[in-house]
């Protein structure tokens, strides 16, 4: 039954890992902002010099 | 032509805006005007036109150019220090904030400014806040250069006097999050150490681990006690100082019997402590906390006349040459220039130019007021039309305007309010809780001095209101979102509290009661012709004078050609249409005699036709919509009225007003502060001002609760406890009963808490209170509560219509 507190210590750490990189992410400001990040992964990654395609004239009158 | 306008009225490609009768068309797409035309030319031209697939028209309009000297001041390196926050050898950093930022085209556009100007390395945008963090190389590109691209393509970015105040500290409050991460944490471990106390057959378990256990669970409540708990006891500590007792007085002598007590217990191995009903206390009421601290990022409610003024100005020196200047050092006697839309930074005297300056955001006077040499200007006026020279008179922070925040008010730290209902029910808990702890001491001591002590402590644990404590947060915090649903933005729960005891209204007059942006305009005189009425328009059409441009605008037609078209500055105009001449203007440049004029009161612009005069026109206020409903919603309770402006709206106010509201006309921005002090302190009433301008701000902050109204809640607004957006002006009578009904929902979740408190102070009392017991009921209670507060605040919001 020893085991247990190897086991317990193991949880431990292992939630001290997670608590770790919790105020790690408030400190890098990832809790500061959060609507456009999900905004931002929508856009796509364009290759410069690409072709001009406009789909938005197509839906003027 | 006119089949072609009905039926396909074009709206811009970049801006969204109707393009009128002549649409710019360009690239096989049509652009109302100019500016439009140019951005969207200058995005082609770099490959950037994403940006209109993204959303449809996102741009902003172009129609109103600016020049481009403006920014000359950003090349000063003064000035320019104070806006950066970070330099090193190669790079810049600083954060713009721009309140045009609307969609998600817009973010896309900043954040690929690089593509329009290689200087730039990189943008990040925070559009909750409108704020674009931007770097770039400082030896490619300049600050001025970033800022005149940002203008170009229609995002200038907000810089004002309050950016230059020296480094906002951005005290952005992450500490709440670690102390709630912590507590979390902490609250979760302790808990799973302790679940083997709590079943039969894992007894041998605790046999064998719990002391080990218990030494675990201290070591990870340390942190609890020491960091995350911390702010109860400093807060309890401040009011004993103060003689005050407020609700973290309790809840520090439950947390520290708890904390106290379940240390005792383990290092003498009594027992396992109720360490986890501590962590989950301190968790739950952080969460309290952090509710009660929400407020909304977009706005700013601290905002005084800083934020308002430009950073520079243009100063004229002896030799006429032109030179920028920080506001700061503006000395009485400089002669500054003041172009097209530019604010007047300090009182002064006008020397040279046709003024025409709009006070609309200052005195929420709708026209704007003409000027003539020798006059002298206020400052936070805005010059509509050709540039000016002035001579300054005072310093910035001695104007009219500006030393209104010299009053103390406003040097005064945020007042606490320690009368709120939770810190009154605090004040009667604690002394509940110490006679019914001393009341169960005196009964046991003689009896089992063992039970004395645990049934004292249990006492001191159970009375502990935590789950008071959550239900005013709670309730507050899903009213100020319901508020928020409902456009009226308050800056913490703590408003709502002061809304509730709303007993007095005043009301601002201009751009408060009044539509800011239109005014009725209606002719008196001799009856036009329709060829008189068409000539007439037809001059107007002419003027960019803005009586000119309202009174057309309320005149329909069709316009025929001018021939002879002259203005003359503060006077009027001429001009001859199909053979008549028409005079347009004030009463002396038409020769009305004084004895003659009517409505002197109110503006005036009189008509000639081939020199006989035929009548004028007059310019009326017009109520926002709703305004009836409120007033008679608001019977209750007393109203007034603080106006700028002149009485000559006296009659229409109090035929809408009733004959019991306070009217008083020609009041001063201090003289506004002072009235609602003397309401506050002389008759002990409970006050809410609304108003919209800066003239208001001294009586925002005096009030009890002080509402901005704006019609663009991002646009500035001065410092206020809540910015109610036109559109929601109707409901303000809603609101206010509103938040009185929160009071109501939040004795009723005290009422469920105080089920709890009396079941476990039944038990403590008698000594059968165990950890069990607690863990048990100290997370039912706070669930409960919680949900009952949340429940009932949308019910009650649904029923009230909000």
């Amino acid at each position: 039954m020893y085991i247990i507190f190897i086991l317990i210590a193991i949880s431990v750490l292992v939630a001290a890992g997670f608590l770790a990189a919790f105020l790690w992410a408030v400190r890098s400001g990832q809790y500061d902002d959060d609507y456009t990040p999900a905004v931002r992964m929508l856009f796509e990654n364009e290759v410069g010099g690409g072709p001009k395609t406009d789909k938005a004239a197509q839906k003027q009158p | 032509m006119e089949a072609a306008l009905q039926t396909n009225i074009q709206n811009c490609y970049h801006c969204g805006d109707s393009c009128g009768d002549e649409p710019i068309l360009a690239h096989e797409k049509a652009f109302c005007c100019d500016g439009c035309k140019a951005v969207y030319e200058l995005l082609e031209e770099n490959n950037l036109c994403t940006y209109y697939n993204l959303e449809e028209s996102p741009g902003l309009t172009g129609k109103k150019p600016v020049s481009e000297a403006r920014f000359a001041y950003l090349d000063d390196p003064g000035v320019e220090a104070q806006l950066i926050n970070f330099r090193s050898d190669k790079i810049c950093k600083l954060t713009f904030y721009i309140p045009q930022m609307h969609c998600s085209s817009c973010i896309w556009l900043l954040e690929n400014l690089f593509k329009l100007n290689p200087g730039i390395a990189e943008t990040t945008v925070n559009f909750m806040r409108k704020e674009v963090a931007l770097t770039y190389l400082h030896e490619k590109t300049s600050l001025r250069e970033v800022v005149e691209l940002l203008t170009r393509i229609g995002y200038e970015p907000a810089i004002t006097l309050a950016d230059t105040d020296g480094k906002k500290t951005t005290s952005k409050s992450r500490t709440i999050i670690y102390k709630l991460g912590i507590a979390g944490f902490a609250f979760g471990n302790v808990m799973l150490l302790a679940f083997p106390d709590y079943l039969d057959f894992t007894q041998g378990l605790q046999h064998n681990f719990g002391s080990f256990f218990g030494y675990l669970s201290i070591l990870l409540s340390i942190p609890v006690f020491f960091y995350s708990a911390r702010g109860f006891f400093t807060s309890a500590w401040e009011g004993i100082k103060q003689r005050m007792v407020n609700i973290d007085l309790p809840i520090s002598t439950g947390l520290l019997a708890l904390f106290f007590v379940s240390l005792f217990d383990i290092l003498t191995g009594r027992g396992p402590g109720y360490l986890d009903s501590f962590t989950g206390l301190v968790f739950f009421m952080l969460i309290g906390k952090y509710f009660q601290q929400r407020t909304y990022d977009t706005l700013s409610f601290d905002r005084d006349y800083t934020s308002y003024f430009p950073v520079s100005i243009t100063v004229l020196k002896e030799n006429g040459e032109e030179s920028s200047t920080a506001v700061r050092n503006l000395q009485v006697g400089d002669r500054i220039r003041i172009r097209n839309q530019e604010l007047i930074p300090a009182d002064a005297i006008l020397l040279r130019g046709r003024a025409m300056i709009d006070y609309s955001f200052v005195s929420g006077e709708s026209e704007p007021v003409e000027k003539v040499v020798g006059e002298v200007i206020y400052a936070g006026g805005r010059q509509v039309g050709e540039s000016i020279e002035l001579e300054v008179v005072k310093e910035v922070s001695q104007g009219y305007l500006t030393q209104l925040w010299n009053d103390t008010v406003f040097s005064k730290n945020e007042e606490q309010y320690l009368h709120t209902y939770s810190n009154i029910a605090g004040k009667y808990f604690i002394i509940v809780t110490l006679m019914v702890a001393a009341g169960a001491l005196i009964y046991w001591v003689p009896r089992d001095m063992d039970i004395a002590m645990k049934a004292f402590t249990s006492v001191l644990i159970i009375a502990c209101p935590c789950a008071l404590s959550l239900a005013t947060p709670f309730v507050h915090g899903h009213t100020m979102r319901v508020f928020g649903r409902n456009k009226f933005y308050l800056k913490n729960t703590g408003v709502v509290e002061r809304l509730a005891k709303i007993d007095t209204v005043v009301f601002d007059k201009t751009g408060t009661l009044t539509e800011p942006s239109e005014a009725e305009v209606t002719y008196t005189g001799k009856a036009l012709s329709a060829d008189q009425a068409q000539a007439i328009l037809s001059v107007l059409r002419h003027s960019t004078h803005p009586l000119s441009q309202r009174i057309s605008e309320s005149m329909k037609g069709s316009t025929a050609p001018v021939t002879g078209f002259q203005e003359f500055t503060g006077k009027g105009l001429v001009g001859e249409v199909n053979g008549m001449l028409i005079r347009v203007g004030s009463a002396a440049y038409l020769g009305v005699p004084t004895d003659k004029q009517k409505d002197t009161l109110k503006t005036t612009v009189y008509v000639s036709v081939d020199g006989v005069v035929l009548g004028y026109y007059t310019f009326f206020n017009v109520y926002r919509d709703g305004l009836k409903k409120v007033l008679g919603d608001l019977k209750d309770k007393k109203i007034a009225v603080l106006s700028g402006d002149n009485d000559h709206e006296a009659a229409r106010l109090r035929e809408l007003l009733g004959t019991e509201a306070e009217l008083n006309f020609n009041q001063s921005p201090v003289q506004k502060l002072e009235y609602i002090q003397k309401l506050k302190e002389q008759d002990n009433h409970k006050v809410l001002m609304v108003g919209d301008g800066l003239n208001d701000a001294g009586a925002l902050k005096q009030s009890d609760a002080g509402i901005a109204l704006s019609n663009s809640v991002t646009n500035f607004s001065p410092s206020c406890d809540a910015i109610l957006d036109a559109e929601s002006f109707d409901k303000l009578s809603q609101f206010l009963n509103f938040s009185r009904k929160t009071m109501t929902l939040i004795l009723l979740t005290f009422a469920v808490s105080l089920v709890y408190n009396v079941v476990g102070l039944t038990m403590a009392v008698m000594g059968l209170f165990t950890p069990i017991v607690s863990a048990i009921l100290m997370p039912i209670s706070t669930l409960s509560v919680m949900t009952f507060a949340t429940l009932s605040v949308k019910y009650a919001a649904k029923k009230a219509g909000l």
